[in-house]
Order: structure tokens, then sequence, then C-alpha cells
């Protein structure tokens, strides 16, 4: 509006400023002139205000593009998938191949353990697969499950157990059905093992693993040294067994870690613990006197002592190129109830240590040695049918691995099982584990 | 027992009352986040970091020591972006540090405070170690520490409120010297601008951004995958047409595969710090980047 009144203003100034010159009249000249001044006056007023109108805009656009900034960042760090609410899945595919010289007719001489144990059938079979589960399920737990998928069609649930994670004073307090924290190996998934198989003295006195429906009570110190103690009161499932249908738990265990640096290459961990469990027919493979397979049923008191630890080194804590991990863990078990129906007490310990190289980035090697002492057995009244003998089962394996990422790896594993008396099996497997999904962390 | 019992609450007791007085625990993934927390904090905050500049941060394993370190942690300063995803979540379900957990106000994450580079459009593990929220070695560009220094800055005094006006000044004084350092470093690393770069593992393109780099391809043949022979061959044939300045490392990858390299394309390797304590001049953020510059301008040469 003011633009055209202003331009309307320049053409008649225009026109008028020859006529101007012509005229003779000075009132009209300084009509004129004061006309000129105003003109000019206005013009500048306006290219002043133009101009500040201008800066305005420069800073409002200035603040665009810092909004603009700040939403590019907060755009970059927000996840874009529709699905963010699911859970962390993980699916763990694991298949072996075993070549034995013996067949499976697996038991350990002189113990009685139960259990899902042995080195599984020969030729090709699916391992364990693992498909887990987990996520935070609100500000106050977190939760998880892990399913076994076995070469025989079943699924076996591994884990499912609900853990706190805002309790104060650093408790946490896990149940369900969960992976006791007793030992070392004890709570780490098969595809995390270093060896296709566990130790001896595992198989023998855990059922190979001990799970168990219960709770967990655990608690870490305020210390620069790592201590951590923990108690757990659970139904007795062990080595295979259905544990007690009874008030309370049927087993309990204590246990407590302590762990820490040496410098910056060396960590280490150590550990103490004990299990208590009032077993219930709990089935074990056995030749009796004459050689013939029998299967023995224990119930009674069984308690198991675990002394664990291990060491990891890598030049400056920078595993990437080379690596050594040594550990160890010694068992005893006591036990004391029926065998069949006489009765029986034991009393037998064993242990295993074993070390892992990585000697190239994607390489890596290891020896263990496993051994069990026979100890002493009193088999009541059953000494007719089931002899002792001091027998000690041993077994020395090798494995080579190769790891082409942090999702996959490809094992070779050498062993010789003298785990039965009157068989020693010489063993080749062959295994792949690979991760897909979630990105895993693994524990220590 | 009794005495037993009486003992072990004492010393609760008493560790409490000390963690009470004691400066406020700050538990850095790395040490550039660490070293900026000092730098922000002063005697107000006691900072443990829980990785060294010769350590792979992707793959670290989750030890008892940093269990015990993060137990007692007030606030918890990593990068994010899935950097620490293969260590710290196991590290925070052990610890029960109740504080620290992901979304609290103690759970810092460098990478929500700048603009990311390498945002994947494709998420598969068969393209390596890919990060969803892009590429989190955020540290290489010092204009990054800046935005990262204001937020936590603001983070302290959130956490820390009693301290709150200290810090602030703290950071303004951190950053007035920064920005100037940053003029500084650009000033002397203006002759870099648009050279030609091989990389080892893809931890630069912050940097390369900042100063104008131009990283025509990386010695790893998808990134978190160690180089391979017949990779490197394929690198080398590559700088026959497309020559390089220089092959550039981070200070906690193997020498071997950018060693190779050098020798045969005559061009030199470069060990960068890449972060805090990566080489002996490197002790803090700001010598970080001295020695950074220099080392890339004398390749340069």
């Amino acid at each position: 509006m003011h633009n055209h009144k202003l331009m309307a203003r320049a053409i008649a100034l225009a026109f008028l400023l020859p006529a101007a010159a012509q005229a003779n009249d000075s009132d009209e000249m300084e009509k004129l002139r004061g006309e000129l001044q105003e003109m000019k006056k206005t013009y500048e007023s306006r290219i002043q205000s133009l101009e500040s109108r201008l800066n305005q805009t420069e800073t409002i656009a200035n603040g665009a593009d810092k909004k603009a900034d700040d939403a590019a960042v907060q755009a970059s760090a927000k996840p874009t998938s529709s699905n963010a609410f699911n859970p962390d899945i993980s699916l763990i595919l694991s298949g072996t191949l075993a070549n034995r010289s013996q067949d499976s007719n697996y038991h350990i001489t002189g113990f009685q353990a139960g259990g899902e144990i042995g080195p599984g059938s020969r030729g090709f079979s699916l391992g364990e697969s693992e498909l887990g589960v987990y996520a935070n399920v609100d500000d106050k737990f977190y939760g998880g499950l892990n399913l076994a998928l076995a070469p025989d069609n079943t699924i076996g649930v591994e884990e499912a157990f609900i853990q706190t994670t805002s309790l104060p004073g650093a408790l946490t307090v896990k149940a369900g059905r969960f992976f006791s924290s007793i030992g070392y190996l004890n709570e780490q998934h098969a595809h995390t093992w270093d060896f296709v198989d566990n130790p001896l003295a595992y198989q023998a006195f855990l059922g190979n693993q001990f799970g168990d429906d219960g709770v967990q009570l655990k608690w870490l110190a305020p210390t620069d040294l790592f201590v951590e103690l923990g108690a757990e009161l659970s139904r007795g499932r062990i080595a295979d067994t259905a544990g007690r249908d009874k008030n309370g738990g049927s087993a309990g265990s204590v246990f407590a870690h302590v762990g820490g640096d040496v410098g910056a290459s060396s960590s280490w961990r150590a550990g103490l613990s004990y299990l208590t469990a009032s077993t219930e027919n709990r089935q074990s493979n056995d030749l009796d006197a004459t050689d013939a397979n029998v299967i023995n049923s224990f119930t009674g008191n069984s308690k198991v002592w675990i002394a664990d630890a291990v060491w990891k080194w890598a030049p400056n804590g920078n595993a990437s190129n080379t690596s050594v991990k040594l550990q160890g863990e010694y068992l005893h078990r006591n036990e004391d109830g029926s065998l069949n129906t006489d009765n029986y007490s034991a009393s037998q310990d064993g242990w295993y240590v074993q070390g892992v190289y990585k000697f190239l980035p994607n390489w890596r090697t290891g020896l263990r040695y496993d051994q069990l002492n026979s100890g002493s057995v009193n088999y009541g009244a059953n000494t007719a049918n089931l002899v002792n003998t001091d027998y000690d089962p041993s077994r020395i394996s090798w494995m080579l691995d190769y790891n082409p990422s942090e999702f996959s790896r490809v094992r070779l594993q050498l062993s010789q099982d003298k785990s039965r008396q009157e068989a020693t099996d010489n063993q080749v497997f062959i295994q792949y584990q690979m991760s897909l999904g979630a990105h895993g962390a693994h524990k220590y | 027992m009794k005495q037993f019992i009486q003992v072990i609450a004492l010393s609760i007791f008493l560790m409490a009352s000390q963690a009470a007085n004691a400066a406020l625990n700050i538990f850095a993934c790395e040490p550039e986040w660490g070293a900026l927390a000092q730098e922000l904090g002063g005697d107000k905050v006691t900072v443990f970091s829980a990785t060294n500049a010769l350590q792979d941060v992707h793959h670290i394993e989750a030890k008892p020591s940093l269990v015990a370190h993060l137990r007692k942690a007030d606030l918890l300063v990593c990068t994010g972006s899935e950097l620490e995803i293969g260590w710290l979540p196991v590290l925070l379900r052990q610890a029960g540090n109740e504080k620290v957990l992901a979304g609290k106000p103690a759970n810092f994450e460098a990478a929500h405070y700048v603009r990311m580079l390498e945002v994947p459009t494709r998420l598969d593990r068969a393209d390596g170690d890919v990060h969803p929220g892009g590429n989190p070695h955020i540290q290489t560009d010092p204009r990054n520490i800046g935005k990262v220094a204001e937020a936590l800055a603001q983070r302290l005094a959130e956490v820390d409120a009693a301290n709150a006006t200290f810090y602030q000044g703290r950071y303004k004084d951190f950053d007035q010297r920064w920005q100037n350092a940053i003029k500084r470093w650009q000033a002397e690393a203006a002759p870099l601008k648009g050279i030609s770069i091989v990389v080892q593992h893809k931890g630069f393109p912050y940097l390369e951004d900042w100063l104008g780099l131009k990283e025509i391809t990386t010695l790893e043949p998808k990134p978190g995958v160690e180089p391979t022979s017949a990779h490197l061959v394929e690198v080398l044939a590559q700088l026959q047409h497309q020559p390089a300045k220089m092959v550039i490392r981070a200070a906690y990858n193997s020498d071997r595969p950018s060693q190779w390299l050098s020798e045969r394309a005559k061009i030199p390797a470069v060990a960068l710090p890449f972060t805090v304590g990566g080489s002996e001049r490197a002790k803090d953020l700001f010598s970080l980047f001295d020695d950074t510059i220099q080392r890339l301008l004398e390749a340069s040469k």
C-alpha cells in the first residue's frame, strides 16, 4: 500500500521536475525542495526499518538453523523401528558332528551321576540350539526366557526368570527357573562354553549343569574389590529329577565370588559355593558286577562344595589379537541316602583345569584336563550287585576354534574320554555355534 | 554370631557414610569422557575410566572390577549408539545400581548430543559391525566434544544439584579454552583439507568431516572384520589409480595391516591416539588434538 503511494509520488516528481526547472517561481522551488527533503526522510526511515527487519529475520533464521540442528541431533539419536518395545530376541543355532570309538551307552564308573550327561549321540545332531527372549518388564523388573531345542524335537525350558532391577543397596532378587550361580561354569549357557561339553566333575556331581525353580538373593559389596554374596532356595530339580512335592525348598545354596584386576592386562575371579539338595529318584546308568547295564535310583541328601577360579590375560586388556584364559574348579560331593532299596553313602571329588589361548584375531585353541577321584563309597547291601572300584575317571580334550565374527564359531575338538573303566572313548567333534538377533553380551 | 553381625553392620554403615561424604563417583566407559568429566567436575568428582586407549571398546570383558566400580557410580558417562552393547548391559544387570540404569538422569550417553554420521539405511550383520544409531566414534571431532561438554555440564548440575554453579562455572571456562583451541587446530590443519586417506577401521568419519579429509577406503573389509590379505591386496590395487597420502589407524588397532600397506604403497602409516592416553603426548583432551593434528601434518609433508 505504502509502496504504491511512494511509487506514485516518485513518478509524479519525475514529471514535475522539468516543469519546476522551467518555472521561475521561487516559492514553487521552495515547495519542491521541502517535498524532496520530506521524501528523503521518508526513504531513510523506511530503509532503516527495512534494515532492522532484515536483522530480525536473520536472527530468527539463525534460531531456526539451531533448532534444525538440534532436531537433526535428536532425530539421529532416535530409534526408528516400530517394534521398539519388542524384547531382545536371540537365537543360537548349534550343530555337532560326533565321531567316537565307543557306543553311546555312557556312564561314569563308580559315580552315581544322573541327568543328561555324556558326549551325546554319534553322527550329525542338532546340538543344543537355544532361543532367548529378554527385556525389562518395567522400571522394577527384568525378565527372560531361554528355550533349549533338543535334537529329539523336544523343547526344554532352560531359564524363565524375573529379576529385580531397582532394589536398594545393590540387592538383586531373581525368581523362576534359572541356572544357579554356584561355581564358575554353572551359570554359563552352552554356547559360551570353550569346549563342546562340560567338565566331567559337572557331569558327575551336578547332572551337567544345575538349573532349578526357586529364588535367589544376591548382594554386591560397595568395595573396589568385587565381592558378591548370594543364596538360593529351590525345588531341587537336580540331575533331571522332578524335585520334591513339599512345602518350601528341597535345595539350597550359598556362594561368594571375589574378583579384580592385576594391572591393565590381567583380571581374575574366584569363588566358593555350597549346595545341598534333597534328591528323590535320581537315575543313573551303571554297570553291575556282571557287567550288565543297570539304572540305579538314588534318594537322599547330596552336598556339593565348589571352589572355582578364573584368570584372564590380554596385552593392555585388548583381547582382539591375543588373550589367555585359565580356569579351574574343584567339586566335592558327599551323599547319604539309599541307592535302589539299600543304604548308600559316598564322598567323592573331581576337578578340571583348562586354558584357552587366542593366537590370531579369529583363532583360539584350548586344552582341558578332567579328573574324578573315586573317594570312598559305601553301597551297603547293594555290594552284591555293585562293586567298589578305585578307578579314577579322567579325560583330556583339545580344541581349536575359528570365530569369523563375535556371532559365529566353528570348532574342532578331540578328546580321550576315560569315564568308563572298560572303554576308552576317542572322540572327534566338529561343531558350529551361531548367534542371530539381539547382540548378546557375555558374562565374565 | 551377634558380634559378627555387628561388625558387618558397622562396616556397611562406615562404607555408606564414607560414600556420602565423598565426591561424585563417575564411571566413564571411555577415556575421552573420563577426561571431559574431570575437566568439568574438578575436585568435586572422582572419575573411573572403564577402558583405556589401547583397548577396542567394541570388545571389552565384563570384568568383576568393572561391576564393582559400576555399583558405586553416581553417574555413568558413555558414548552410546550401541558402542558398549557387548559389555555394558551385563555390567548394569550385575551391579544392581538402580541410579545409572538406562533412561535415568545418571545414565549419560554422549551420542544423543551430536549429529550422527554414517547412520545405516540397512541393518544386516552381513554388513559387519554396524551401529543402528550411526558411527559411534564421535570423539574424533572436537566440536562434538564441545557439544557433549555442554550437555554433560547440565547433567552434572542435575545429578549433583548442590554443586550446579560450580559445574557451570567450570564449563564456561572449559568451553572458552576449547573454542579457542578448535580455532587454533583448524588454522594449523588447513593444509590437510582435501587430502586422501585410507583408514584401518571406520573410526574417523567425524575427524574427516571436521578437517575435510577424504576417506578412500578401509583396511577392514567390513566394519569390525579383521583385515584379510586378499582385501589388502585389493586396497593396494585401488591405490594405484586412486592414490592416498597416508594410512591411518587408532592406537588400539594392530599395526600389521597398515604397516603392510605402508611399505607397499609407499605412504606413511599414522597411528592416531584416538582417545586420551592413546599416545605419550595425548594426556588430556587438549593434547589429544594437538598430537592428532601434528601427526597428520607430519605425515602429509
